[in-house]
């Protein structure tokens, strides 16, 4: 086990470095000079120079590299060109808001997706089970965006239930913020429910083709029972891998949804930033990103290790 | 032979929205870039079967030019996926164990750990937003994809004994790979180049939607669903229109490629579908 973990922790590293340098090297090529482009085309030279020694971009790129990298390690993410304050700052506020909205949209998608893939699996080939499938083809095909502003559409606009966008912020009640994030939970959850139904139902049926459903069958447990009691358990390993899989698609995929809805999360912070060309932002944000799905998969992997010794002897 | 319903379903709207990209080229009922705001934000008529935007362009014509830049990016995400994919995962099951396997297996792993949409938003924010850059942050992603398929489906083929004559008949690894394994694992790309189209028309709308993607004049549906939704209280047929059109194609391409498996692997219908 201690030797499957080493091996994880050496390739979660190397992952790690790998993009760090991929994500600095393509924001490098970047043409044109982030103090430049700060100052107007009509700044003196040495105003530039004096703004690229402050930004610490006068120094050699393998140095401003590490010195990033040294940052990312002790939690300095560096200073927003644009708006003078700490990355680190910007990013845990808006973290408040991509974090929940991950969360919520990963507990909707579970609670949607294993009544739903118990039921198909449990009467497979009835009319629940057809029902079932045809949703989930529908729900794979719609794009999460456009499903969004349908519920803008009926919700926000016809019904007139909840507001169409914006958040209220934490401070106005631990009630107002989770009703501005239900509809762009659903909206993020709607797709991962039909992946994760689909998963749960054919691990199911994959588990029921066992010899040891069988022999549970013949000592007499009904159909329910043995689904209950042995079924489900061993059908739970992949079911619990694409969950974790889909946390890290979840918060990176809130970036798009967060723009339907006007939310102010790391979705919006990161096309503020490419648009106002605050480099170190877009860096720090898109490795962070980064990080936070190489290590949910990381988690995940050891997790499935834990629960399935199988896993360790690969 | 009876083909699978879901072939049937899935060709027809696939060949529908091929049929209206390609027709889009000859001819649509509207010029795109032709402005009419006297006709502006009209709902669907006779005269404009899907209505008009906020410029009194025909909303049809665009679906028809959108589906053409949606195809087009897809596509050809799918070609470099396939075109460095699967030499590389060849390579990799002909030289199974080597370093070159590890190093292309090793790559595989980085990239499948990558967010892609993360990292289509960082490529297309640094090389700025086109269609060709989608395709090209697109297509990153469909690498590792058709690797891993092909290198899976390969090294089973590399037990079997027809391999191991061509061996012995003297045959090189190159040759073997082009000449016995390819003709054998096309059904699996072609299931999955389908899944892989379909997912490229997701994203490429996905990037379109927040500005990254195709650029105007030229429509996308992406687009066009991003312009809809400052009007969707007063023009709700203008968010609709591009996100069916989406829906169907993706749906389409979907059902065709479960068709398409269970046509060439009769055995995985009874416990898959």
């Amino acid at each position: 086990m201690l030797r499957f973990i080493l091996s994880k922790v050496v390739s979660l590293t190397v992952s790690l470095g790998v993009a760090s340098l991929v994500i600095f090297a393509v924001v490098e090529i970047i043409p044109g000079d982030p103090a430049a482009y700060m100052l107007g085309i009509n700044a003196q030279e040495d105003t530039v120079a004096a703004l690229r020694a402050q930004l610490g971009l006068d120094v050699p790129k393998w140095q401003r590299y590490l010195d990033w990298i040294g940052g990312l390690l002790t939690g300095d993410l560096g200073t927003s060109y644009t708006y003078r304050t700490p990355v680190a700052e910007m990013v845990a506020e808006r973290l408040w808001i991509s974090l929940p909205l991950a969360v919520y949209a990963l507990v909707l998608s579970t609670l949607i997706a294993f009544p739903a893939g118990l039921l198909a699996a449990a009467r497979r080939g009835s009319m629940a089970d057809v029902s079932v499938m045809s949703a989930t083809q529908l729900g794979v095909a719609i794009p999460n965006f456009w499903f969004a502003m349908l519920m803008v559409l009926i919700f926000a606009i016809n019904l007139r239930w909840v507001s169409a966008g914006g958040f209220p912020g934490w401070d106005a009640g631990f009630f107002a913020g989770l009703t501005a994030l239900t509809l762009p939970a659903i909206s993020l959850a709607l797709p991962q429910a039909a992946i994760l139904t689909r998963v749960m139902r054919s691990a199911l049926l994959d588990t029921l083709d066992e010899d040891y459903v069988r022999t549970a069958r013949a000592k007499g447990l009904s159909r329910g029972q043995v689904l209950w009691r042995h079924a489900l358990r061993n059908a739970l390993i992949p079911v619990l891998t694409i969950i974790g899989l889909q946390f890290s698609f979840l918060l990176a995929g809130g970036i798009i949804i967060e723009q339907v809805f006007y939310l102010p999360g790391l979705g919006r912070l990161i096309f503020q930033a490419i648009s106002a060309r605050d480099l170190i932002v877009v860096e720090s944000v898109v490795m962070l990103l980064v990080f936070a799905v190489i290590l949910v998969n990381f988690l995940v992997d050891i997790a499935y290790a834990v629960v399935d010794p199988r896993l360790r002897r690969k | 032979m009876i083909l699978p319903r879901t072939l049937w379903i899935g060709g027809v709207l696939t060949m529908l929205f091929l049929g209206a990209a390609l027709l889009s080229l000859l001819w649509t009922p509207y010029d795109v870039t032709q402005l009419d705001v006297a006709n502006k934000l009209k709902g669907p008529t006779g005269v404009h079967w899907l209505g008009t935007d906020h410029f009194g362009r025909d909303i049809f014509s665009m679906i028809m030019v959108g589906a053409r830049t949606s195809i087009a990016v897809a596509l050809i995400a799918v070609g470099i996926g396939i075109g460095l994919g699967v030499p590389l995962g060849l390579a990799g099951a002909a030289s199974r164990g080597s370093w070159l396997d590890e190093i292309i297996m090793r790559g595989n792993d980085l990239v499948f750990a990558f967010p892609s949409l993360v990292i289509a938003i960082l490529i297309t924010a640094v090389f700025g937003a086109s269609a060709v850059n989608a395709i090209i942050a697109i297509g990153i992603f469909n690498i590792p994809v058709f690797a891993r398929v092909a290198r899976g489906a390969a090294l089973s083929l590399w037990q079997r004994e027809f391999i191991l004559a061509a061996r012995v008949a003297g045959k090189g690894p190159i040759r073997i790979s082009a000449e016995h394994v390819l003709p054998n694992i096309a059904n699996l790309l072609i299931v999955q180049g389908t899944i892989q189209f379909s997912l490229g028309i997701l994203a490429e709308a996905g990037l379109s939607y927040v500005g990254l993607g195709a650029q105007p004049p030229l429509p996308s549906w992406g687009r066009m669903l991003a312009d809809s939704q400052t009007m969707i209280s007063f023009a709700p047929h203008l968010a609709i229109a591009p996100g069916l059109a989406i829906v169907l194609t993706v749906l389409g391409l979907n059902l065709m490629g479960d068709g398409l498996r269970d046509l060439f692997d009769p055995r995985l219908r009874r416990t898959r579908t």
